[in-house]
């Protein structure tokens, strides 16, 4: 599957989740195997409205997020795969203002899990807000019905 | 400490429920919080807006880490003696069951404070609290 395909496809996902859309996270880019979201600044995440930065809770969605979804990119074909667990590290406030991006990998899969790391940053990459590690159950396609799986893929899994 | 005049006077009065909603990000949660004497209980009442999963349909899993990460940090604030702003650490988030759409509801028990490290952990339920959905531990700083 090429990126543009695989961008599409990770997007459309994204779109079906609810939450997601509440706080505008998207999709930035995504490749086999690293998928970069976004969640924009918005007054709706502050956790501190003395400071306006934001809460810890909205960057663990923002990585449950990109790890959930890196998931899509990891596997041949489209699976929804619950969380089992995450662990968060959190090691700087976010700069108030500016969006919080999160890099996902998979970096290992086996026939029933996915394992994921994931950091979150803003300008710098090298600037990491928090870090994340994460697993994830494989419960087969099948357990996903075609209808939603079609939605995702546009149809076709190759 | 960067507390504001809102969240001082929740602290000083022990309103949970003013301290909620003294937090933007508890409100977009749509969180509340029942105390029964001295036990309190966090809910979250159920919420298009909080839907990851549209087939089962299920809670956003980031939805119920940010409602236990929350709640975790509320009852550490309304433990203390004087009004402390905790920063947290690190937090660890199991799941055990898909987090329907349904009310939720959670409750904290702070298992260590040190000089400057807090270490509380969390329960969620939903029908039944003999049925978890979700168990997190997480570590605070306080400044």
């Amino acid at each position: 599957m090429n990126d543009e395909t695989l961008l599409a496809r990770v997007s459309r996902f994204i779109g079906t989740l609810r939450h997601c859309q509440h706080l505008g996270i998207r999709a930035v880019s995504a490749t086999e195997n690293e998928l970069v979201v976004e969640l924009p600044y918005s007054d709706a995440i502050v956790g501190n409205p003395e400071t306006g930065v934001i809460h810890g809770g909205a960057i663990t969605t923002l990585m449950d997020t990109a790890s959930g979804t890196v998931v899509i990119c990891a596997l041949p074909e489209f699976e929804l795969c619950p969380t089992l667990d995450l662990r968060v590290d959190y090691m700087r406030a976010a700069e108030p203002g500016h969006p919080v991006y999160a890099r996902a990998r998979a970096y290992r899969v086996t026939s029933n899990i996915v394992f994921t790391r994931c950091e979150t940053f803003q300008e710098d990459p090298e600037q990491t807000i928090a870090h994340c590690v994460g697993t994830f159950m494989r419960i087969g396609p099948e357990a996903t019905p075609k209808a939603y799986r079609d939605l995702i893929t546009g149809g076709y899994d190759e | 400490m960067s507390l504001s005049g809102e969240m001082r006077s929740a602290l000083e009065a022990g309103d949970y429920q003013a301290l909620i909603q003294a937090v933007p990000y508890a409100r977009t949660l749509g969180m509340e919080c029942e105390t029964f004497g001295e036990e309190v209980v966090f809910h979250l009442p159920r919420s298009d807006d909080n839907l990851g999963n549209p087939i089962l349909p299920a809670i956003h899993g980031g939805v119920i880490g940010g409602f236990l990460e929350m709640s975790a940090m509320i009852s550490l604030m309304m433990s203390q003696e004087t009004p402390r702003l905790p920063r947290i650490v690190d937090f660890s988030l199991d799941y055990l069951r898909a987090g329907l759409d349904r009310d939720t509801f959670c409750e904290c028990h702070l298992t260590r404070q040190g000089n400057r490290v807090a270490n509380v952990i969390v329960t969620a339920w939903q029908q039944s609290r003999r049925k978890p959905i979700a168990t997190a531990r997480a570590h605070f700083i306080m400044d």
